[in-house]
């Protein structure tokens, strides 16, 4: 008989993506949650903002991806409560699964969750601030793609660590906003160019800058995170 | 060297009998579990304090002591989930730290927590253990009928009695086939019936040659299925 290979590093992270969108699925109420959460900070800023529609147009980008950071608080708090119960996450190292493939595959389920509160927000925007995008729906997907993905990283990791504290769901946003100005930023900013138009021909550099803070984050976070689970 | 002796050592932790105990002549890869002056601490609080045992591969030990004497955390310490804060841990041969991922594989725990996901099937528990092991699918499915909990393979486990998810939880230690086997109360929350069938898995674990640390209050049961026995006192085996 054959000794059993254990899966390699990419493929453990699969399985464990797989295990955490099944876990999603079953219970979709992080999802609703989620969703409903994201769509009522999305109404409260386009009140807030007021009725002029050119306001409401230039401020759309920040909008959105201020709704989204907030969202993501609920969502990477929540991706480690699902491993804390039964002390899933020790059963997890003692498998073992590789504490970077738990990394890779905590950081894509949260991207895929944030993704999808994206979507449902974007047309719900679209209508509310009367945009649409210019540049195209490719682009626009780009950006909301590699935002979630810049929230994704930092936040895993952040989550991890805040998971054991007492007062996580005030620890979370502290540690994580300041470090994500500038991922808010450029992502507002390209979200703002692809409905407003690029006369300049910047849409490009604020990619770049957040495709720039994607391998910062995401080689960050794997160099890190075993760190953070086994110490 | 056996646990024993290992355990008279213990037995006078002072640092003079400590350093004679951990002579290289007397460390011997043949030991599953050494234990060197090992202390951890929570805080302020000393949970283990200068311990010192052995237990040679294929050995069973129990071990007992009240509430808060250091019992998990010993057996959190050989799962080689937390770290020592002084001393040292081997595991055949290995360092409990430095060397856990070659370790873990070779490890398994039956803790109070059960490891196990409510929202996920018993089945589909037990088969996300088996892909990250490398192993087929249909060895989990066997262990769940084997264990009695086949026809309720694909019900979601936060459907579960207590006693049902202590059977899972054993299906995933067994799906493992650990060389050494951690049990904490693996009595707890069991039936008469599933005590007796506890017993007989931890006598097949023994027979197949893993070495066996239980910890439990139920010393009658524990006393039949080991041959040594560590009595812990807050954190220290007591003198002799």
């Amino acid at each position: 008989m054959t000794p059993p290979v254990a899966p390699g590093l990419l493929w453990t992270a699969w399985i464990l993506v797989r295990k955490d969108l099944l876990l999603e699925w079953r219970s979709r109420a992080r999802a609703n949650a989620l969703v409903f959460f994201s769509l009522s900070t999305l109404l409260l800023f386009s009140f807030a903002l007021g009725p002029d529609t050119t306001f409401l147009k230039r401020a759309a980008g920040g909008t959105l991806w201020l709704a989204i950071l907030l969202a993501s608080v609920l969502a990477l708090g929540e991706s480690f409560r699902v491993e804390q119960e039964n002390g899933a996450l020790d059963g997890l190292r003692l498998a073992p699964a590789d504490a970077r493939a738990l990394f890779l595959a905590k950081a894509l389920a949260n991207t895929a969750l944030l993704v999808l509160v994206g979507a449902v927000l974007l047309p719900v925007l679209l209508a509310l601030a009367s945009v649409s995008p210019t540049l195209g729906l490719g682009r626009l997907a780009g950006v909301l793609v590699l935002g979630c993905l810049a929230i994704s990283a930092p936040g895993t990791v952040y989550s991890a660590i805040s998971s054991h504290a007492r007062s996580r769901d005030v620890l979370l946003p502290l540690l994580l906003f300041p470090l994500l100005i500038p991922t808010v930023v450029a992502a507002a900013k390209a979200t703002s160019l692809v409905f407003e138009g690029d006369p300049m021909l910047q849409f490009g550099s604020w990619l770049g800058l957040l495709a720039g803070f994607n391998v910062v984050y995401w080689s960050l976070g794997f160099a890190l995170f075993p760190r953070v689970v086994e110490d | 060297m056996t646990l024993r002796e290992g355990c008279a050592a213990t037995r006078n932790t002072t640092g003079r009998a400590l350093r004679a105990f951990c002579a290289p002549s007397l460390l011997d890869v043949s030991n599953a579990l050494e234990f060197h002056d090992v202390s951890k601490r929570y805080g302020r609080t000393w949970a283990l304090a200068r311990l010192s045992f052995v237990l040679p591969e294929g050995g069973s030990l129990l071990l007992t002591g009240h509430n808060g004497s250091g019992k998990t955390t010993l057996l959190r310490l050989l799962a080689t989930l937390f770290r020592p804060t002084t001393g040292r841990v081997l595991l055949f041969g290995k360092d409990a730290v430095t060397e856990r991922e070659t370790l873990r594989p070779r490890i398994a725990l039956l803790g109070h927590s059960t490891f196990l996901y409510e929202d996920l099937s018993a089945r589909e528990n037990c088969v996300l253990l088996a892909r990250l092991l490398g192993r087929p699918a249909g060895e989990a499915d066997a262990l769940l009928e084997r264990l009695g909990l086949g026809a309720r393979a694909h019900e979601a486990v936060r459907t579960f009695s207590a006693g049902m998810k202590k059977r899972l939880a054993i299906v995933r230690l067994l799906l493992k086939r650990p060389a050494l086997a951690l049990l904490d109360e693996p009595f707890g929350e069991l039936d008469p019936a599933g005590i007796a069938e506890m017993e007989e898995h931890v006598r097949g674990l023994s027979r197949a040659g893993a070495t066996v640390v239980l910890a439990t209050h139920q010393v009658e049961h524990g006393q039949t299925l080991c041959t040594e026995r560590l009595h812990l006192a807050s954190g220290r085996a007591p003198p002799a």
